[in-house]
């Protein structure tokens, strides 16, 4: 099951400059109508996105809409992003959607995960940094588009660059598109042994 | 050296130390539901990989499926009956625990877990589900995950994770009449932000917590992720002990002997160090309402809607918020006018939540507009109401009396409160649309949604004269 690779992108960044956008945000669970990780894309940040609960009307409003932010792949929003249900769905919709990285200050810690293992590349800058990057583009979204160097762990538009962090597992993982279940599966002799000695010290578990 | 009970959890369960500070973590036990498991398994099966331990491995069926009497795998949510079909099926076939919709241990994820002793102290446990952090209450470390980390637990028995830094939050003194665990936690929130935790496990301690039941314990757990935490923890005590004594999947036996004698070692020792500590008195705090979309937008029952400084850096979203619950500035929180009280949910749905209310609700009737829902958190918790007679008294208040299950503390295109409603609520999450489109959610403890239920207003419990 090998993810798309991440390493470089450069996409149109829409700014979504909200704080606490939470995963009934981004995937409301009335869209989540089938046991799959596809079909979700229309569901996105729907109850912002149409002007009617259910509906499939734009609301033009919304910055997703906006002609300025056609294709955006990029999303710059505030702290906590991801926060609340742990629903992966919430990922597969910004993957579907077309979205491949999110600056934000802070994310949920399950969101981050569900990123770093489906491809997302999340990335946490200050919200100084957020607030400046969504000013450098807003004049011409299409034509000011991000870069992205997971590589070299930079953004940049323009004369711009900012450095961000990112643990080395995730970056590899991200890199490499590579998929954790068989990562871990070759550890499948340590695991062994480690179940071994902890039934014997934990019999009751 | 003096270890805290959350580094006591991680280094008996540390497998190997990963690259960077990821660390290989081995799990014990692994719980699933029909809204999220039922994909972990059906993309674990499509990848042609096996459930590593089957046994160790409990599924149940209660987010999608109704609630009312008579249900069946036919729900109100649009194709539900996808969900449980395959996840019955998923679970068969993968050889796990299924406490499927007319089983008589069927209940809520986490109320059933701790009900059935299938989380004990020392284990780890996950579910892909948020409020998984609720089951920390008997010092196990058990958190909520995504599908695919659920689908690397079934196929490895372990996660890689970074071991997140540690907390503690003393609830020194004792608690005022009519206050709760869920006060509590709303309190702690308030106080310090939705983000106050910045993904640490927080050990919940002090008097005020040793002084909580089992189930009070588990409804302050319940909401450490709503405080942004990876998951909540409290030691292992006396009560912890009594709590799990005979239930169907805790230890029996010789190896009960042997596993109290290892939980009894289950707390921080003296000296331990935390990367942060809170105190809280516990004096201040006062039965809690939610008046936004944020755990955070809470403040005491007798209190008003905030105020909102334009310097603030966090007005846009509290505007937005007041905009959306339709309430004012300097409004009066009690005495707000509800269409819909609701008394169920991992938070809130267990048997001394449902105890709790119905000592209110006795003898008395709800105000004539409200819908009020009782929806206890499992079958076993449904039964046991039922034979104390709680079941008559909420019905005779004008409550609703359903089958259990998440029911409405979440919205997935069936059932709903409707349009602009407002709900006081015993569940979490307060967030846009949570429990319908444009519904607005008021948070609270089982007491004041049962007095404000009574009163068809927000309404603090204290002022409600128990019967
Ligand atoms: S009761 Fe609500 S919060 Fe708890 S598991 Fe169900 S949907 Fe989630």
């Amino acid at each position: 099951m090998a993810l798309q690779p991440f390493t470089v992108h450069r996409g149109v960044a829409a700014p979504l400059l909200r704080i606490n956008v939470d995963t009934d945000a981004i995937i409301p669970s009335r869209e989540m109508k089938r046991v799959s990780k596809q079909g979700l894309a229309a569901g996105l940040f729907a109850i912002w996105r149409y002007t009617e609960p259910g509906g499939r009307e734009p609301d033009l409003n919304f910055v997703l809409n906006k002609p300025q932010y056609r294709n955006a792949s990029i999303l710059l929003s505030g702290a906590n992003f991801g926060c609340g249900s742990s629903r992966e769905h919430a990922v597969w919709a910004l993957n579907e959607f077309g979205i491949r990285a999110i600056i934000a200050p802070s994310f949920g810690r399950i969101f981050y995960h569900n990123c770093t293992r489906n491809g997302i590349l999340p990335i946490e800058l200050e919200a100084a940094v957020v607030h400046y990057l969504a000013e450098a583009i807003q004049a011409a979204p299409q034509q000011n588009k991000l870069l992205v160097d997971l590589p070299n762990q930079q953004v940049s538009v323009a004369e711009l660059k900012f450095s961000f962090t990112i643990e080395a597992t995730p970056k590899r993982m991200l890199v490499e598109g590579l998929d954790p279940i068989a990562m871990t599966l070759e550890m499948t002799e340590q695991i062994n042994a480690f179940e071994l000695q902890h039934r014997q010290r934990m019999p009751w578990l | 050296m003096a270890k805290t009970l959350f580094e006591k959890l991680w280094q008996s369960h540390l497998v190997e130390q990963l690259d960077g500070d990821a660390a290989l973590i081995y799990i014990d036990r692994i719980l699933l539901h029909e809204r999220t498991g039922s994909i972990a398994l059906k993309s674990l099966a499509a990848a042609d990989r096996q459930v590593r331990n089957p046994d160790e491995v409990f599924c149940v069926i209660d987010h999608i499926v109704d609630t009312l009497p008579g249900r069946g795998d036919e729900t109100m949510m649009p194709s539900g009956k996808e969900f449980i079909q395959t996840t019955r099926s998923a679970a068969q076939s993968a050889g796990i625990h299924l406490f499927d919709i007319d089983h008589p241990k069927q209940g809520i994820v986490h109320v059933v877990s701790p009900e059935q002793g299938i989380v004990q102290p020392g284990s780890t446990l996950v579910c892909p589900d948020s409020h998984t952090c609720s089951q920390g209450a008997l010092a196990a470390l058990a958190w909520g995950i995504g599908s695919s980390e659920a689908e690397h637990a079934l196929a490895t028995k372990t996660l890689r994770i970074n071991k997140p830094q540690s907390m503690r939050i003393n609830f020194e003194g004792q608690l005022g009449t009519g206050v709760t665990a869920k006060d509590m936690i709303l309190y702690l929130i308030a106080q310090y932000s939705a983000a106050g935790s910045a993904g640490t496990v927080i050990e919940f301690a002090g008097e005020a917590v040793r002084n909580l039941s089992i189930e009070g314990r588990l409804t302050l757990c319940n909401m450490a992720v709503e405080f942004s935490a990876f998951t909540g923890l409290i030691a292992a005590d006396k009560k912890t002990i009594d709590y799990l004594g005979g239930r169907p999947y805790a230890p029996s036996g010789e190896n009960w002997k042997q596993a109290v004698r290892y939980w009894q070692s289950l707390h921080s020792d003296a000296g331990a160090v935390f990367d942060r500590e809170i105190t809280i008195d516990c004096a201040a705090i006062e039965p809690m309402i939610t008046w936004g979309n944020s755990p955070e937008h809470s403040c005491p029952i007798t209190g008003t809607v905030p105020k909102i400084d334009s310097a603030n850096k966090k007005s846009a979203s509290m505007q937005r918020a007041q905009d959306y619950m339709g309430v004012k500035p300097g409004q009066k929180l009690a005495g707000l006018p509800i269409d819909g009280a609701f008394i169920g949910s991992c938070t809130n749905s267990r048997i001394s939540d449902l105890r709790t209310a119905a000592e209110i609700l006795r003898g008395r009737t709800v105000a004539a507009n409200v819908r009020a829902i009782c929806v206890p958190g499992s079958t076993p918790v449904k039964h046991q109401a039922e034979a104390e007679g709680l079941d008559k008294i909420f019905i005779q208040a004008g409550f609703e009396w359903r089958e259990s299950g998440c029911s409405m503390c979440f919205y997935a295109g069936g059932e709903s409160f409707g349009f602009q409603q407002r709900v006081a609520t015993t569940t979490n999450r307060n967030f846009e649309s949570r429990q319908g489109p444009q519904t607005r959610s008021h948070l609270a403890s089982p007491a004041t949604v049962a007095a404000s239920a009574l009163a068809g207003q927000l309404t603090d419990p204290r002022t409600t004269q128990k019967s």
